[in-house]
């Protein structure tokens, strides 16, 4: 449904927008789309703050029982999560956040995938279904 | 970038926010807020966010900051408007938004400022 730049704070807002459509538009509930844009924001600061930019796929996704859902992928090729798990526990933070932002954004959504190389990269996966 | 506007009337700053909003929007905010705190000696701020569909966690914790400044002005912060799909996905998030009270509607958070409670 479409590949989207974070360059910038607008791209951030450009992306929560076009999340927001595509969750609307596959049946997902007022309060599915908020967490899953929450989730997408989250997500999206990271590929731009830490990751040094990157893009953002949205795709819409049916379940084996037929459930409609969207995916999203964010990637970076910045430099990448030495600690995974680490990177994951509330409260841990690299920056000057709360550390809320990755450990938080999984709680919002019903599957998370990290994928990450120290000096290449990182790809987040997530999805949320519809109920 | 779209500056988010800020009104005084009486002893009281009025912020509604009515923009899609970016991180530095609110980093702005948060220093106009400073400023008119610092000049106009108000004593109460109110933030209506019944128009923001999302706070991330970057978000809250800037409103929890404009609170925690607020303070040091002797000057109270609520936050008011907030939609319930906002409230349960902050809470989920694991963000509780100390430093600031919160009211259902302007009307209440006013009332919270006046301390009619």
């Amino acid at each position: 449904m479409g590949v989207l730049p974070i360059r910038s704070g607008d791209d951030v807002v450009r992306v929560r927008q076009h999340v927001r459509g595509a969750a609307a538009e596959n049946g997902l509930s007022l309060v599915d789309q908020t967490k899953l844009v929450t989730a997408a924001s989250e997500l999206a600061r990271n590929t731009l703050v830490h990751g040094g930019g990157g893009v953002a796929r949205v795709e819409a996704v049916k379940s084996s029982a037929g459930r409609s859902g969207i995916k999203l992928h964010f990637t970076d090729s910045g430099p990448g999560i030495a600690d995974i798990s680490l990177a994951l526990t509330d409260g841990w933070s690299s920056g000057n956040g709360l550390g809320l932002g990755l450990s938080g954004t999984r709680r919002l959504v019903d599957e998370f995938e990290i994928e990450s190389k120290p000096g290449e990269g990182t790809t987040v996966m997530v999805v949320k279904w519809s109920r | 970038m779209e500056q988010v506007p800020i009104l005084k009337i009486g002893q009281t700053l009025f912020v509604s926010i009515q923009i899609d909003l970016q991180d530095e929007s609110v980093i702005m905010l948060q220093e106009d807020l400073a400023n008119k705190l610092a000049t106009t000696g108000a004593r109460g701020v109110i933030i209506d966010i019944t128009g923001v569909e999302i706070v991330d966690s970057f978000i809250g914790r800037m409103l929890s900051t404009i609170g925690s400044v607020s303070r040091l002005f002797d000057a109270e912060t609520v936050i008011v408007g907030m939609r319930p799909a906002v409230a349960i996905t902050l809470t989920e998030l694991g963000l509780s938004l100390s430093g600031v009270r919160t009211a259902l509607n302007a009307e209440k958070g006013l009332e919270i400022l006046n301390g009619k409670h």
